[in-house]
């Protein structure tokens, strides 16, 4: 281990601090204003109120556009988990030809900007399928972010194939495994958690994605970062987006926790 | 094979005349354009320590993958127990191996790990739990069960593996390098342990190596490997006494191997001829020779000491270089006999020496 000095101690302790109250007090205010009477944000809070609660939870459109975010992550996160693992598995297990390429084109999608994912799968949507009679619309808007998503279960999976014996597989079926049987106790076992993982990031992913979101929605459909994009413009209503905002924070604690128990069971392993 | 060994399989044949074992017809495998595996015939007899022994890349591995079924031969067929099985999945054939690196299964403990085939073939629970008991006791870890593979040192590890490819009683046990992870302590206690439960379940084992003396040490028999051919097949007596083929007698061991050339100054006999360092003796330059002897003049070129023994590299006025090993059996404090420069007379019973045909 590095030894450092007491000075190097204070001053890295100084450097954190500063970084963790540059990234929480703006989230701190947010949840206060939540509490806050006014219709809009204001510094200092002089009246609290559960008013703008009350609002954002009976509010039909806010009710709507969280259902959409959901439908559409677990959709992308779905699609991105069968593709994005048996992607992996290609991969890893057998060459062919192209298989460079290949990876190079799975994995472009993360790097791509969204705006230019956005606008090709508009164009694409609007231009070419329509035109011959097919209505993508909502599902649409779920391959969209299947294709970033993809990646995260792809690169997880893949990673933890390569640390694993092959051997493994073969030993399986050595001792009298079928194929389905080998997966099932030996080979999905061993990635399972990397599968996890990879499935929170692609949701986390399609749940905040508002780029690609704004150019494949289908008209009138809102999900929830496009709702709260809206409501901002509007200032008169900016206090009931502080709501929204804090569920979310409160929400985001989940895959947080979950993924740090995964990478400790991993440790232990 | 020379005369004494061909009898000696005749009469264990004659002691077991069920068809058993692996045989291999011709079998050849190509990787792309590489030949691994070469119009291979192979009789592995059953209930025999037989060992496939050959430097890396000679095929040996690709024989015991293709007998295990993890890879298909290109062509040929490999018959187990009197049955074709060269096209059956590894999981239709009654063959288990044990893995270079063991392939223990990292999330299951111990038990579940010798009890895995038991498991897929849904044998009983009750059964199950009573036979990886008893298997675990064979290798003496029944205190590990509970425990999961990465808590257990080398040497354990490579036990459990015996354990859970010997629980299905399998016809043929294949073994690749199993020891080759071990220092070598371990590694000669495993090998003693080995050749008991061999013995014990009296199971055919096919053991592949390039460790010359883990092959003699641990066989009946030795197929010796060498770019996809098998160059000699016979007991370790038969391979290392008589080696068949210059290859044979510089893998196993140390070897003279003398060029016709100089052999039909020396010895008259104008062949290839191999004389092993341990029946090759020094003394003085002007000692006397017996009749059934046979001897060279040189001189000392190198000397290496090994510690039961010495050996000395000894370099004739014609350039031909010959070792000779001496047991270290002198008094401990004593000098060593010969030092570099010395003229000697290396000498060797004339009927010691065989020829490689």
């Amino acid at each position: 281990m590095l030894r450092l000095t007491r000075s190097a101690k204070i001053g890295l302790g100084a450097i954190v601090g500063v970084v963790l109250v540059f990234m929480y007090i703006p989230l701190s205010l947010v949840v206060l204003n939540s509490f806050n009477a006014a219709r809009i944000a204001t510094w200092p809070v002089t009246d609290f109120s559960l008013n703008w609660w009350v609002v954002a939870f009976t509010s039909e459109p806010i009710r709507a556009a969280l259902l959409n975010s959901i439908v559409v992550g677990l959709g992308a996160t779905a699609l991105a988990l069968v593709l994005g693992t048996l992607t992996a598995f290609a991969l890893q297990r057998y060459s062919f030809f192209g298989k460079q390429t290949v990876n190079l084109l799975v994995v472009l999608p993360i790097a791509l900007p969204g705006i230019v994912t956005g606008v090709a799968l508009s164009n694409t949507y609007n231009n070419i399928l329509e035109p011959i009679g097919i209505q993508i619309g909502y599902f649409g808007m779920i391959v969209a972010h299947a294709t970033f998503c993809m990646v995260m279960v792809f690169n997880n999976v893949l990673a933890r194939l390569r640390r694993m014996s092959p051997n493994l597989q073969e030993a399986s079926m050595d001792l009298g495994a079928g194929l389905w049987q080998t997966f099932k106790l030996i080979t999905f076992p061993q990635f399972r958690t990397a599968f996890v993982a990879g499935g929170l990031l692609a949701f986390a992913l399609s749940f905040d994605e508002v780029v690609v979101t704004i150019f494949t929605a289908p008209p009138g459909v809102d999900t929830l970062p496009l709702w709260i994009m809206n409501q901002m413009a509007r200032p008169n209503e900016a206090s009931v987006v502080n709501v929204v905002a804090t569920v979310i924070i409160l929400a985001s604690f989940i895959p947080v926790y979950v993924s740090q128990r995964l990478s400790r069971a991993e440790e232990e392993d | 094979m020379p005369q004494s060994g061909r009898a000696l399989l005749e009469a264990a044949s004659a002691a077991s005349p069920t068809p058993k074992g692996v045989s291999l017809h011709s079998v050849t495998k190509v990787f792309g354009d590489v030949v691994a595996v070469a119009e291979l015939n192979l009789e592995v007899h059953a209930g025999e320590f037989f060992s496939m022994l050959g430097p890396s890349g000679s095929g040996k591995t690709t024989v015991l993958r293709m007998i295990a079924g993890f890879e298909d031969a290109t062509s040929g067929s490999i018959e187990l127990d009197g049955v074709d099985v060269t096209r059956m999945a590894p999981f239709d054939r009654n063959v288990n191996t044990v893995f270079q690196d063991y392939a223990l299964f990292p999330h299951l403990t111990i038990a579940e790990n010798v009890g895995y085939g038991l498991r897929v073939r849904r044998m009983g629970k009750s059964e199950t739990a009573e036979r990886v008991e008893r298997a675990l006791q064979q290798v003496r870890l029944a205190h590990t069960a509970d425990r999961l593979p990465h808590q257990l040192s080398g040497g354990q590890r490579q036990r459990i593996a015996l354990a859970r490819a010997l629980i299905l009683q399998p016809s043929v046990l294949l073994l690749d390098e199993p020891l080759g992870a071990l220092d070598k302590q371990l590694r000669e206690e495993m090998q003693v342990e080995l050749k008991q439960i061999q013995r014990e379940v009296g199971i055919t084992f096919i053991f592949v190596t390039h460790d010359q003396e883990e092959a003699l040490t641990l066989s009946d028999r030795i197929a010796v490997f060498n770019n996809g051919c098998i160059e000699q097949v016979g007991t370790p007596n038969e391979v290392y006494e008589f080696p068949q083929t210059a290859f044979v007698a510089g893998f196993l061991g140390i070897s003279n191997l003398i060029a016709p050339a100089h052999a039909s100054v020396i010895t008259g006999i104008d062949k290839l001829i191999s004389v092993r360092p341990e029946r090759v003796r020094l003394a003085d330059a002007a000692s006397a020779v017996a009749a059934d002897e046979t001897s060279v003049l040189g001189t000392v070129y190198e000397t290496v000491y090994t510690g039961p023994a010495t050996r000395y590299i000894i370099e004739t006025a014609a350039g031909l270089r010959l070792t000779a090993e001496r047991h270290n059996d002198h008094h401990p404090t004593a000098a060593a006999a010969f030092g570099r420069g010395d003229a000697v007379r290396a000498i060797w019973k004339t009927d010691h020496v065989s020829i490689v045909p």
